[in-house]
């Protein structure tokens, strides 16, 4: 009995949650323009879309400065985890903090903040405001996804490729950064998708004219409910479900792989040990 | 004779955050020698590794490489190869590419570098293996692709860091055996560091016996072993029963209670001087026939002989006999003057 009403816990919470999006869903396919009947089953809002130049523009900035903010922090972000990585004690720590505190900070400050910033800096905001807020908010996860990457590698990688003749970028492009590149590949479509994803910080830091797909669902859904952002929003999720399940999928992989080398580690340690054991100078002193 | 000396550290010091791991070391190592650095752990074998290999710069000191000082030399561009201990292969290359790593760097065209790979690769017994990656590789055997990686660029000294350390008895003993081979057949001058006596013993030209980031000892390991210059060495390289004792004078020597003659002099009237004894040396007679009597606590058979603790004049002696006594019985122990051993004492850190 208890099990049966946790159960149905576990789905009213579902349905909750995922009945908006599937009511959405559905609406995306309904031929009545109304949102109060079923018309029959059509794809006439996803034709409609396509051909509409406002939201193909705002799909061509959502791509570009998706693609372009999630290069950048990626190239960015893996340096300094670098960095940080062969950093020590407190200054590893304050830098870490650092790190940490814009993925929990609310939105809406970061994008308050960075606003307040380029007015200050007196930039024109547009697509160069909107990319630079875009790269700045994806700098701590690209550093997330490969600081355990680097956690991971042998120490003496480095040095057995510079013991081999390489020099250190050599050493850093054929050893390290192939090393890492799960990771790296991981950040990347984690930028990607968060940057496809936002609105909130888009919304505060960009200027007229220049709309990502998120920015316009809202705008014309001020303007009253167009079937066409139906079928816009689905695509949309779809997307970033897409991308996220990737990511998590990645993600899982590269800890079970991490597990599998720790078990290894830890039987070299023991065996090590063992061999410490076997020639104790300490007994002699004992005598 | 200095063109023998084809490193040599000259008053190496290595301080890390205000504790030394090294303390003005003075070593030097000749051409085509087996030189094993030996010591219990945290004395300084790795530090000393990565001197000489570059990844580190000595605090004083300098360090001379054919006579010339590579101090500040980096490690890419010493004629020094490292294996690490954990291997350190690079896990997305296959073998082949693993052990070719340096010879591309080099821009060495690809049929002299397959050529050399293969070579490689039956001097340590891989070939059939080059395209395998390195992670489905066995100990042992991603333990050789690491020697072959390091020998194929032709060092002039390879460092190994207690290459065998991770590998069981049996691949253990036969990787001394390969790697001795290699050693003499390549003619290269091999720096090993391990803290295994046993193996210290059975490879070596010229064994370091290091400890708290000092050298003991160097010398042969007949030397080594027979000749141990203090107390310290004596008990780390083969099993040692040390006790206290006083030079009366020059070859009589008291510990245990009673006067004994030996063969060393040189120490001061009454001084305080550790005393040495193999326990192979000790022969076990009928009680009233020695000088030192004692009760037998516990005998175990280890094979070539059984190993007795035997208890007298309050201390627990070592001995090894291949005649058994049973637990309890009275003994007799005799030392013969030539295996006392009168070591002066040092102070133990
Ligand atoms: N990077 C470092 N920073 C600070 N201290 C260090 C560092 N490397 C080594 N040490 C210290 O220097 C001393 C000597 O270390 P080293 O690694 O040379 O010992 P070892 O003889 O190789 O020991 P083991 O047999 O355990 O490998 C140790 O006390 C160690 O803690
Ligand atoms: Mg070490």
């Amino acid at each position: 009995m208890v099990r049966f009403l946790q159960r149905t816990y576990v789905y009213l919470i579902f349905a909750f949650l995922y009945a908006p999006i599937a009511v959405l869903i559905s609406l995306s396919f309904n031929a009545a323009r109304s949102r109060g009947s079923w018309g029959g089953f059509t794809l006439q809002w996803y034709v409609e879309l396509f051909q509409d130049r406002v939201i193909m523009n705002s799909l061509y900035t959502t791509l570009f400065i998706g693609i372009t903010s999630a290069l950048v922090a990626t190239i960015i972000g893996t340096a300094a985890a670098i960095g940080i990585h062969n950093s020590r004690g407190w200054q590893k720590k304050l830098v870490m903090n650092l790190t940490y505190i814009p993925v929990l900070n609310p939105e809406i400050v970061t994008g308050i903040s960075l606003m307040i910033l380029f007015v200050f800096a007196k930039l024109q905001f547009g697509y160069l405001t909107l990319l630079l807020a875009h790269i700045t908010f994806n700098i701590p996860y690209v550093i997330l996804s490969v600081l355990p990457k680097l956690r991971q590698l042998d120490k003496n990688l480095y040095e057995a490729a510079l013991d081999l003749g390489a020099e250190p970028w050599y050493a850093f492009l054929k050893v390290i950064l192939p090393e890492i590149m799960p990771g790296v590949i991981t950040g990347l479509l984690l930028a990607f998708t968060l940057s496809i994803d936002d609105f909130v910080v888009s919304f505060f830091t960009t200027g007229s004219g220049v709309a990502t797909l998120s920015i316009t669902v809202y705008s014309m859904a001020r303007r009253g409910i167009n079937p066409k952002l139906n079928a816009l929003s689905t695509i949309m999720f779809v997307a970033v479900l897409l991308l996220l399940i990737i990511v998590n999928v990645r993600q899982a992989q590269d800890e079970k792989k991490a597990r599998r080398q720790n078990d290894k580690e830890n039987t070299l340690s023991l065996v090590g040990r063992a061999s410490a054991a076997d020639i104790d100078p300490e007994w002699m002193q004992q005598q | 004779m200095t063109d023998q000396q084809l490193v040599h550290l000259v008053g190496v010091s290595k301080i890390y955050d205000g504790t030394p791991a090294l303390k003005e070391i003075d070593l030097y190592i000749r051409r085509n020698e087996f030189l094993t650095l030996l010591g219990p752990s945290g004395c300084g074998k790795t530090t000393t590794l990565r001197l000489i290999g570059g990844f580190e710069q000595p605090t004083t000191g300098k360090i001379l490489f054919d006579g010339r000082d590579i101090s500040s030399i980096p490690p890419y561009k010493r004629r020094v190869n490292t294996v690490f201990q954990r291997y350190a292969l690079f896990s997305h290359m296959n073998v082949f590419e693993n052990i070719a790593f340096g010879l591309r760097i080099k821009k060495m065209d690809e049929k002299t570098i397959r050529a050399k790979v293969g070579k490689m690769l039956d001097l340590v017994n891989l070939t059939g293996f080059e395209t395998r990656s390195v992670d489905s590789l066995s100990g042992g055997q991603q333990q050789r692709v690491a020697i072959a990686r390091a020998l194929v660029n032709e060092p002039e000294v390879l460092l190994l860091d207690e290459p065998l350390a991770a590998l069981d008895l049996k691949l253990r003993r036969e990787m001394q055996h390969e790697l001795k081979n290699m050693q003499k057949q390549l003619g290269i001058t091999f720096v090993f560091v391990t803290h295994d006596q046993e193996e210290a013993l059975s490879m070596s030209d010229t064994i370091a016996v290091m400890k708290d980031g000092e050298i003991q000892q160097i010398g042969t390991p007949e030397d080594i072993y027979n000749e141990p210059r203090n107390a310290f060495v004596a008990g780390f390289i083969g099993e040692s029963n040390i006790v206290d004792g006083v030079m009366h004078e020059d070859k009589v020597v008291e510990f245990a209670g009673q006067v004994f003659d030996c063969v060393d002099g040189g120490f001061g009237k009454m001084e305080p001087v550790d005393v040495v004894i193999r326990p192979e040396d000790v022969k076990l007679v009928q009680p009233e026939e020695a000088k030192l009597q004692g009760v037998v606590k516990s005998v175990t058979f280890i094979g070539v002989h059984y190993e007795m603790i035997v208890q007298a004049a309050g201390i627990d002696w070592l001995v090894h006999s291949t005649l058994m006594e049973p637990v309890g019985a009275k003994v007799g122990m005799l030392v013969a003057p030539m295996d006392i051993h009168i070591m002066k004492k040092v102070s133990f850190g």
